[in-house]
């Protein structure tokens, strides 16, 4: 983590806070701080505020304000961090089916890690990951802290078509594609859970800061689940972290 | 309700207004026009608000039957729209009867043109939004880009004789061609490149591939050499970064883009040069220039004193009766006139209204 931001021009009308060149909890919760200060600031000009692993990208209109204004604004909230009180985290429940047609590629991270299929299962439902940031696309959560033991690297060639729900590994990242799309992480299993719902907002069912534990379910579970989401009947188990 | 219906969806015809802001924490991409000074010219001229929707139509233009009057104008590249069968001027408010059909005989100048109907494309506003992202299917109609069949609901005018006759200038009019001078700012990763890759951009004459979308315009062109790894832990994005990955090649992100990337990013495209990628067709020739924050800013200011003297009284003629409705007899008149000043903008030579 660096002692001071680092303010990198992004055109004329962004300007990225670097705190960090690496994805650790410290340097994300400080940026995650940011964002909050800034967020409830409302300072005219300001578009918006987008954090990610290790900066904030600061959106806002050059007809309205100087970059230089930008700067005084972060390192004015920046004062005030200390002040911050961020919500607690919550720790959301993604119930998930593993292997077979659902998850087509646990067999071969089982090859990779030289143990039972059973023990990846246990090992990537064992912890709860952190919510970085999303990106990539809508409402897909860039979760750290997967145990190095199942981080096999992505496929060498991206599939074309990975159905929406699909719950992912790529080295030491695991992740839920919110929509159908072409994309190349290993796919060990399948939630019915809609992680995005644009009818919604916010659209996502949880923030940046908030934890995702994957809780082991049968087809039939999931396939009970989906009926449920699907009238509308559904909530998923969430609690405070501790 | 007033309605436009799509006898034919052209290549890549798309709903879209200003774009998505709000929603990038949670991965939703921005969209909107890809250029974004045509539309809001657009709107202007049939007196939108800058933030209306309209219609992005993307080098073989769709057809469609206005089954109300309107007040509509066409902005962005020349695709040759007529209507009824005759040609129109463009960057001019044009007044179109119920049962007009508008329709586009083939690309002469650029990539997109605009289509601004008085009150806007009414379709639902998804997370603030009416703009399409085909990528997700969200939002404009129904997700995704319009075909023959579906109905485009309008929302209600303006007032038509507000807005009759509006114009743009002909020395604001754009010219878009095939050969474009881009300016940028550096950052936010150019410490990631070497003094001589940062050379190579700036001095490298690049050429846009066919793999160009609303996600990113791609270049084939000299390598640009990285000073450490081209891959970092993924930060923001925004319009016009300059994304150079591994293979060296220069990929600038545009309308739907995703929210966070993890290659570096050499440079920034400002905000005023937006449009001339966004017009630029695959094949085109691009050459990157390096400005200051102050002169990017002074060329925005330019810019948008272009689209506010579209609403100044010199700019707004007043129509006289039955002059300001497009029809057999009025029409030729108007055509001729708008194609004369289209003439003398395409004649210029340069690089348009801001250098």
């Amino acid at each position: 983590m660096y002692e001071r931001a680092a303010f990198l021009t992004a055109g004329d009308s962004a300007v990225v806070v670097e705190y960090g060149d690496t994805i650790d909890e410290g340097t994300n919760l400080r940026v995650r701080r940011l964002a909050s200060a800034l967020s409830a600031r409302r300072d005219p000009g300001v578009v918006e505020i987008v954090p990610t692993y290790r900066s904030l990208m600061v959106h806002y209109d050059p007809l309205r304000l100087s970059r230089a204004g930008v700067e005084a604004i972060v390192v004015d909230a920046e004062q005030h961090l200390a002040d911050v009180t961020l919500p607690p985290s919550r720790v959301i429940e993604i119930p998930t089916v593993y292997g077979g047609d659902y998850g087509p590629d646990l067999n071969d991270v089982a090859d990779w890690a030289g143990i039972p299929r059973d023990e990846v299962i246990v090992i990537h439902c064992g912890r709860e990951y952190l919510v970085y940031m999303m990106g990539f696309m809508a409402g897909f959560p860039y979760l750290g802290g997967l145990s190095p033991r199942i981080a096999m690297p992505r496929l060498p060639s991206p599939r074309t078509r990975v159905p929406t729900g699909s719950v992912g590994i790529a080295q030491e990242q695991t992740g839920i594609y919110p929509t159908e799309t072409p994309g190349g992480w290993r796919l060990i299993g399948w939630t019915p859970v809609r992680i995005f719902d644009a009818t919604h907002d916010p659209p996502v069912l949880f923030e940046a800061g908030d934890y995702i534990r994957f809780v082991p379910a049968t087809a039939g579970q999931t396939q009970a689940i989906a009926s449920q989401i699907a009238a509308g009947a559904w909530t998923p188990t969430v609690r405070h972290r501790e | 309700m007033r309605t436009i219906e799509i006898l034919d969806g052209g290549l890549f015809t798309t709903v879209q207004d200003l774009g998505r802001v709000q929603y990038q924490r949670y991965g939703v991409a921005v969209s909107g026009a890809m250029d974004s000074f045509a539309l809001r010219a657009a709107n202007r001229l049939v007196g939108n608000a800058d933030h209306a929707a309209g219609l992005e139509v993307t080098l073989l233009g769709p057809e469609m039957r206005f089954a109300q009057p309107a007040q509509m104008a066409v902005t962005g590249a020349n695709l040759g729209p007529s209507v009824d069968g005759r040609p129109i001027p463009m960057w001019r408010t044009v007044a179109v009867r119920a049962g007009s059909v508008l329709s586009f005989s083939g690309q002469r100048d650029g990539m997109r043109a605009y289509l601004a109907v008085d009150g806007g494309i009414d379709v639902p506003v998804v997370l603030g939004s009416r703009s399409t992202s085909t990528r997700s299917g969200l939002g404009g109609f129904e997700g995704r880009p319009l075909r023959a069949g579906d109905v485009l609901p309008i929302g209600e005018p303006v007032g038509a004789r507000a807005v009759a006759r509006r114009t743009m200038r002909p020395s604001d009019i754009p010219s878009y061609g095939h050969d474009h001078r881009v300016r940028v700012v550096f950052g936010p990763q150019d410490d990631a490149f070497s003094d001589e890759g940062q050379s190579t951009f700036l001095t490298a004459l690049y050429t846009m591939t066919p793999h160009s979308d609303r996600i990113g315009c791609r270049f084939d062109g000299p390598r640009i050499a990285h000073r450490t790894s081209a891959d970092i832990v993924s930060d923001g994005t925004t319009l016009g970064i300059v994304q150079v990955s591994g293979d060296g090649m220069p990929i600038v992100l545009m309308a739907d883009r995703g929210t966070t990337g993890g290659y570096t990013k050499i440079a920034t495209v400002i905000s005023a040069d937006i449009w001339r990628l966004a017009q630029a067709a695959p094949g085109d020739r691009v050459r990157f220039d390096a400005v200051n924050l102050d002169e990017a800013c002074t060329r925005l200011r330019e810019q948008e004193a272009v689209l506010d003297a579209l609403v100044t009284p010199e700019a707004t003629r007043p129509a006289t009766p039955n002059e300001d409705v497009y029809d057999e007899d009025a029409g030729g008149g108007l055509a001729a006139e708008g194609f004369g000043d289209l003439a003398d903008a395409l004649d210029r030579t340069g690089w348009g209204r801001s250098q």
